[in-house]
């Protein structure tokens, strides 16, 4: 009965970018006659709440934009993993989706959006563009190669434009990276 | 950034609309004077999303081009690259098989039914109403299964070549397309249930938005815009290409001008399309889908223009070539950015609320209009 009550909370023996199992709580109950508690690490519960709550700006500037729609929709439905309602306005978005090209005329607006958003925040970088300026990188003058030139970028996403299930796969990996429990610096650093 | 804030020396508002926003449909600034809710003028700014297309496609191979502009009008992909695929061929002089023009006329239809959908969803969306989203991209997600099976990509496909198309059908094609049209007619009449039939919407569409005949005309509207006012506008009757001129459709027109029969237009629109696809999905010869053509294309000295009816109106490709690999020059004329043009005309004395509903009919692009 204990055992099945136990919530398993292994972070020392997870990777490090996993930190304890993806989607179980990060605490372990200690049944006590007439009730329990629970022991967790403040840390632990605030990156998981955070994690799973990640509202993304509806940030669109070309193609990938409708692809993010598409995986919005229904079929692929990101609502299930926390992103549960693309907001508008900056301040109330957690991540920031770039999803298509940046030009040098765009590029002071995605700073100011970006500076726009409170903190914790992070940044998705979707389709070849967004990336490196993709299939216009070469023979353009007006075209920023890579949203990172202008703002951090978290997640890399590929494709031109990413499918539906890749855009899920980059939010899921953004939310194990905040679970991790990793600073914002950290996550940036090449991986070992 | 270009930025105007505060009031004007009448004392008239002046704010800014975009570029980030959601009822733009992408990154279009648009500065709005106005005299307490009352629009007086509105001036679209563009240039967020200007990629340099053209200028990019003279450095580009004739081949190479065509790839580029799937990423200009992404909603109708497949007429883009039909529109640049047949200049092309206009300058090499090559016929098309029989297989690649039903093909590229049934790849054409479907994406514009697609096209429709999302516009659908999308603007019911602007206008506060979420549940046509989800129900637009139910279909739209059959569509795009059809389209990756054949052409491999979801979106920008790529699929149409001078000489042809690019591979041929995927063997399931014609039970799927099958299955696609049995479930959409099984659903059209949830689109009149839910949005056309709402008496909010109407209001909110009736009236709203007039573009007179004349005017749709002078400001070179073509498409679903120009067809709501009343103007015979599709190039698919006017000047048939590939095999529409054996195909029995209609060019659907709306008298009345407003939102309401511009929404209305696009909405019979799709069930046009339906009835072409009806005739040729068990009709498609035999046969090539690919005319034999050199590796490195090489266009005579001339100037070549094609046009064909993307699902926002009339896309025209001219190409003026010097006799090399790579054209001279190239300027795409896009429906999109004649649209637009009538925005200030069309939202003149109406109330500020009321500009969402419009642009959400114009059916606004704005990579297309930008490039």
């Amino acid at each position: 009965m204990q055992e099945e009550n136990k919530i398993p909370n292994d972070s020392s023996e997870a990777s490090p970018l996993r930190g304890g199992l993806e989607g179980a709580f990060p605490g372990e109950i200690k049944e006590l006659p007439g009730g329990g508690i629970v022991l967790s690490k403040l840390d632990d519960i605030i990156n998981w709440a955070r994690s799973n709550s990640l509202w993304p700006l509806t940030f669109a500037t070309s193609c990938c934009g409708i692809e993010m729609m598409s995986t919005a929709g229904a079929k692929y439905d990101f609502s299930r993993f926390g992103f549960e309602v693309a907001r508008a306005t900056p301040r109330q978005a957690d991540v920031i989706i770039i999803a298509g090209t940046i030009v040098n005329k765009m590029a002071p607006v995605l700073k100011r959006l970006y500076d726009q958003m409170a903190e914790p925040k992070y940044v998705i970088a979707m389709g070849a563009c967004a990336i490196s300026g993709g299939p216009f990188f070469y023979n353009t003058y007006s075209v920023v190669k890579g949203a990172d030139h202008v703002i951090p970028v978290d997640v890399y996403v590929a494709g031109c434009p990413p499918r539906p299930e890749a855009l899920l796969h980059s939010l899921i990996t953004l939310q194990q990276k905040i679970k991790s429990g990793m600073t914002r610096e950290q996550i940036k650093a090449p991986q070992p | 950034m270009f930025e105007e804030v505060g009031t004007t020396p009448e004392g008239d508002m002046i704010i800014n609309v975009g570029p980030q926003h959601p009822a733009t449909h992408g990154v279009l600034h648009l500065v709005i004077t106005l005299n307490g809710e009352t629009i007086k003028k509105v001036e679209p700014h563009l240039g967020y999303i200007h990629r340099s297309i053209e200028k990019m496609c003279e450095s580009l191979s004739y081949r190479q081009f065509i790839y580029v502009t799937s990423r200009m009008d992404y909603l109708s992909a497949h007429m883009n690259n039909h529109a640049c695929a047949m200049c092309v061929e206009k300058g090499l002089q090559v016929e098309i098989p029989p297989r690649a023009q039903v093909i590229r006329v049934l790849m054409s239809e479907l994406t514009r039914i697609a096209s429709h959908e999302l516009w659908w969803g999308a603007m019911a969306m602007d206008l506060g109403a979420f549940t046509p989203f989800f129900h637009a991209f139910r279909e739209r997600e059959s569509i795009n299964d059809i389209m990756e099976e054949t052409c491999g990509a979801r979106l920008t496909m790529n699929y149409m070549v001078p000489g042809g198309v690019m591979h041929d059908l995927h063997p399931n094609f014609q039970q799927r397309v099958k299955a696609f049209m049995k479930l959409y007619k099984k659903k059209i009449h949830e689109y009149d249930e839910m949005v056309t039939g709402n008496i909010i919407f109407q209001n909110r569409m009736k009236n709203v938005g007039v573009l007179s005949a004349n005017d749709a005309i002078s400001y070179g509207c073509t498409g679903p815009t120009a067809r709501g006012s009343g103007v015979s506008s599709d190039i698919r009757k006017l000047y048939p290409y590939e095999i529409y001129n054996t195909l029995e459709f209609d060019e659907v027109l709306e008298t009345g001008g407003d939102s309401f029969a511009r929404y209305m237009v696009r909405i019979r629109e799709m069930q046009q399309s339906i009835r072409i696809i009806e005739q040729l999905i068990d009709n498609i010869p035999e046969g090539d889908f690919q005319t034999k053509t050199k590796a490195v294309l090489k266009l005579p000295k001339g100037e070549f223009y094609s046009r064909v009816e993307t699902a926002r109106g009339e896309l025209g490709v001219y190409i003026v070539s010097e006799g090399g690999t790579t054209p001279y020059r190239i300027k795409f004329r896009s429906p999109g950015f004649s649209n637009l043009s009538v925005l200030n005309h069309i939202s003149k004395g109406s109330k500020l609320g009321d500009l969402v509903a419009m642009m959400g009919t114009l059916d606004l692009v704005i990579p297309d209009i930008d490039r």
